[in-house]
């Protein structure tokens, strides 16, 4: 905060390329003692770059880095953990088969007699950890059985466990719930308060000014500002970000949905009849129409996407049906139900969506295959046009399509799998946290495309942990909670409030 | 604190694009550096005969080599490759009473059986690869025995010009091999089969949203595999114009994951190279000429392939993320 003092972390004029693009050019960077430091930049402008420079993942093509004063240089992560930078990567890097509290406590375990670990003390150990951070879980239970806010909420944690003096965040609440991300600004404030220094890189514009004391604005690899936050007007880093004028940014609203769709009426092009799961469905019914954004409201855990996964077909369920556009599906098909139209933009990009061995437009292609070739063979032309065009709409930014998908930034690969899903041809259109990680401009791209997609009649199921998107792109939103269907609002009864409203008292409504 | 390193990202870096290279084309540099030294130093290296020998001898374990890219591609393994060659050789002189053609088809639904066992045990049964192809390779070695418990020669001509016969002077055995390289090739680069296959090996959850058919694609796979192990166990059968199970494709399967990986396949699967899978096969066997043309025993051969495939699963993984 204080100037004159030396920066606990300072980068200076890092530059770092990878074939083909310049990531960094002449990065400066200075992180003071105690601050919190924002790092904000479109898609692909550099931010994650810059991070795996400061934590040793990268090692810079050129410039310096300092700590405390004197130059370091980190060859591995470890030695940047080592010298007291802990960081929480953009994708969740911990080790899914085992438990909770491994992970938690991984290579500072407990250890009894005979240097064997403690399992009894790890577990107590563990369970102190999370309930600091407001976390009911079984701590025995394997990592990948938690959704992914949660598994977010225990990278956290144990970044913020270990002794550190600057922790890093990469886009930490992308997964995260409202109450979630207070927790965590909790932890951000006792950071601060402990002299330690933050960096922050988030999409989310309102959680920067929350908790934020500086900002760094990266664009296209290079610093376009930097300097105290509190006074930089919203539009006037959103024009830095996008190196836009700020009365362009001003025309724009804040999300970029045009209002209400005019939803055909008929046949619903997707409906879910009383679909039912132990312990995860009971009787969710929706019926989403041609030209209609459906929103699904709901906490973590409530439902919401094992809803998508079964109406898609990824989830088997043991009662009820799915019919798009007037077929019965076949349970358990994501083949079946791709065919029919209805197309699953899954919330872990990682996991379930991108296959990182292969190219940008074999991902792209990936679902649509059957539909661009013929007797089994791909027409190539075909499989170039369609990956042209979704590249250009989506905007997709990449060397060439024939990148590996791995090499893109994160927000980019969201595109990519928007991409795959419009490939299909779909008729209606699953999406689990679509603008989870992507940058406002892209941000507001993605949804001025559902509203598109709307309008050219197709039906729209959105999950959103983002209540403001959720409340100005959905023409209707149904409220799940502890997987049933818990109020159902429309027209102008869709608001936060409301929402809210329906998420807390719901469980007495319908029992 | 070592252990944490498996939470961190690995440093990407020079080394890591070196290793990336040396994945991809090492192979190939390799074979032409022992091309080179052979010619060099090797007496009678560029006469034809000694030509035609290399590759009528990689002619088999390149056509095995083949189906084992493709089960490697999808992040499994096939042990039971040389077993199942032995069980197609045990056929061929069960059925060579009806005629050649008979006895082939017999032996190449043989093996094409026996994939599709260890590819439903696979797909739709949950076991992992290495344990159900393990047990075909030892159940499948002792089928054969029992059919055929001792070296049985025979005189079929049709079978035995199959093994020996050349046209436009180019041993029939290559030629088949050859295409057989080709229609892979066209099958891994061109078809859907393939462009999903490799997606299976990349991320099993992601192809599975994506409405792929993953276990009918796995069995097919692996009955790939049991299907050209069958026809090298044919050829093999053909030329040596006797069927031994006992020993015929004995540590095939070895040599096929070397040449597979080698010629820069990951073990993880995502990723399928036919043509490095190719020249890894040349590099074993030119590796084995040369040593034994220089007159050091089988077992030098052993020493070095096993240094070749450390190496080359050390630049897989270096690569890995
Ligand atoms: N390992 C890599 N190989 C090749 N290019 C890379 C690699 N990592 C990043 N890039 C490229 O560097 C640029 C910056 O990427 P980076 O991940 O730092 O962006 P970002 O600001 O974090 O974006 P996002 O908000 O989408 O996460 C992008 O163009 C990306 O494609
Ligand atoms: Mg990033």
């Amino acid at each position: 905060m204080s100037d004159g003092t030396a920066p606990v972390l300072e980068a200076r004029g890092i530059s770092k390329g990878f074939p083909g693009v310049l990531a960094l050019d002449g990065v400066s960077f200075r992180l003071a003692a105690g601050e919190v430091h924002a790092l904000v930049g479109e898609n692909g402008a550099g931010k994650s770059t810059l991070i795996k420079v400061l934590t040793g993942v990268h090692q810079p093509d050129r410039g310096e880095l300092r700590l405390h004063g004197g130059p370091v240089s980190f060859g591995t992560p470890l030695d940047a953990q080592r010298a007291g930078i802990s960081t929480i990567y953009q994708e969740v890097n911990l080790v899914p088969q085992m438990s909770v509290a491994h992970n938690l406590l991984l290579g500072r375990e407990p250890r009894g007699r005979l240097g064997v670990i403690d399992t009894g003390q790890l577990y107590t150990q563990a369970r102190r950890v999370m309930s600091r951070y407001g976390i009911q879980t079984d701590v025995r239970r394997p990592l990948r059985s938690l959704g992914m806010g949660a598994q977010q909420m225990v990278a956290l944690a144990r970044a913020v466990s270990i002794d550190a003096r600057v922790v890093i965040m990469d886009e930490p609440t992308s997964a995260l719930e409202p109450r979630e991300v207070d927790t965590l600004f909790g932890v951000i404030g006792d950071l601060r308060a402990g002299g330690i220094s933050v960096v922050y890189v988030s999409h989310r514009l309102e959680e920067l000014y929350r908790i934020c004391d500086q900002v760094t604005v990266l664009r296209d690899g290079r610093v376009a500002h930097t300097g105290p936050l509190a006074g930089l007007e919203r539009v006037k880093l959103i024009a830095l970000m996008l190196g836009r004028d700020t009365a362009d940014v001003r025309l724009r609203g804040q999300t970029e949905f045009a209002g209400r769709h005019t939803a055909k009426n008929g046949q619903p092009v997707v409906e879910a009849r009383a679909l039912s799961r132990r312990h995860q469905l009971h009787d969710v019914s929706i019926r989403v129409r041609p030209g209609e954004v459906v929103g699904l409201g709901g906490l973590l855990g409530a439902g919401r996407s094992e809803t998508a996964k079964a109406i898609a077909g990824a989830l088997p369920f043991d009662g009820g049906a799915v019919v798009v556009a007037g077929h019965a599906l076949r349970k358990g098909s994501p083949a079946a139900a791709i065919r029919a139209g209805a197309s699953l933009l899954p919330e872990d990009r990682k996991a379930e969506g991108i296959v990182p061995t292969m190219s940008v437009r074999d991902n792209i292609a990936l679902a649509a295959l059957p539909r661009l070739s013929r007797a089994g063979i791909v027409s190539e032309a075909r499989v170039d046009r369609v990956v042209q065009t979704l590249m250009k709409r989506l905007r997709i930014k990449a060397t060439s399509p024939h990148q590996k998908v791995s090499e893109l930034s994160g927000g980019n690969q969201q595109k990519v799998l928007l991409a795959r899903s419009l490939a299909t041809g779909a008729k209606v259109l699953l999406l689990d946290e679509p603008t989870r990680g992507i940058d406002v401009g892209a941000k507001a791209e993605v949804q001025a495309l559902i509203d598109e997609l709307a309008a050219e009649g197709l039906g729209v199921l959105l999950i959103s942990s983002d209540l403001e998107e959720l409340v100005e792109g959905s023409d209707r939103v149904v409220v799940l909670r502890d997987g049933a269907v818990v109020g159902e609002l429309s027209g102008d009864e869709v608001t936060e409030e409301a929402i809210m409203r329906a998420i807390a008292d719901g469980g007495g409504v319908d029992g | 604190m070592a252990e944490t390193a498996g939470t961190l990202p690995k440093p990407l870096g020079g080394r890591t694009r070196t290793l990336a290279w040396l994945q991809r084309y090492g192979v190939y540099a390799s074979v032409l550096a022992l091309l080179l030294f052979n010619v060099a130093f090797t007496p009678h290296f560029l006469e034809v005969a000694n030509f035609r020998t290399q590759l009528i001898q990689v002619a088999p374990i390149v056509i095995v080599s083949l189906g084992m890219a493709l089960v490697i591609g999808t992040e499994g393994i096939d042990l039971s490759v040389g077993s199942v060659m032995a069980l197609s050789s045990a056929m061929v002189v069960l059925y060579l009473g009806y005629g050649a053609p008979v006895a082939i088809v017999a032996a190449l639904v043989a093996g094409a059986a026996v994939g599709a066992g260890g590819g439903a045990l696979v797909a739709y049964a949950g076991v992992q690869p290495i344990v159900a192809t393990l047990a075909l390779l030892v159940g499948i070695r002792g089928l054969a025995n029992v059919l055929v418990p001792q070296l049985t020669e025979f005189r079929n001509p049709a079978l035995i010009t199959l093994g020996s016969r050349s046209v436009l002077g180019l041993p029939l055995v290559v030629i088949i091999a050859a295409v057989l390289t080709a229609v892979v090739a066209f099958l891994v680069k061109r078809t859907i089969f393939g462009r999903q296959l490799v997606a299976v090996g990349g991320n099993r959850a992601a192809a599975k949203l994506s409405g792929l058919p993953v276990r009918r694609i796995l069995v097919a796979v692996y009955v790939l595999s049991g299907l050209l192990a069958a026809v090298a166990g044919v050829l093999a059968t053909a030329r040596l114009q006797a069927s031994d199970p006992t020993s015929l494709g004995l540590l095939m399967e070895l040599s096929a994951i070397t040449a597979v990986v080698v010629g820069g396949t990951p073990l993880t699967g995502g990723r399928v190279r036919v043509l490095g899978t190719v020249m890894g096969a040349l590099l074993i066997q030119l590796l084995q000429a040369t040593l034994i043309k220089h007159n050091l025993p089988q077992s030098w051969t052993q020493m070095v392939q096993a240094v070749i495939i450390l190496a080359a699963v050390y630049a897989a993984r270096g690569r890995k993320k």
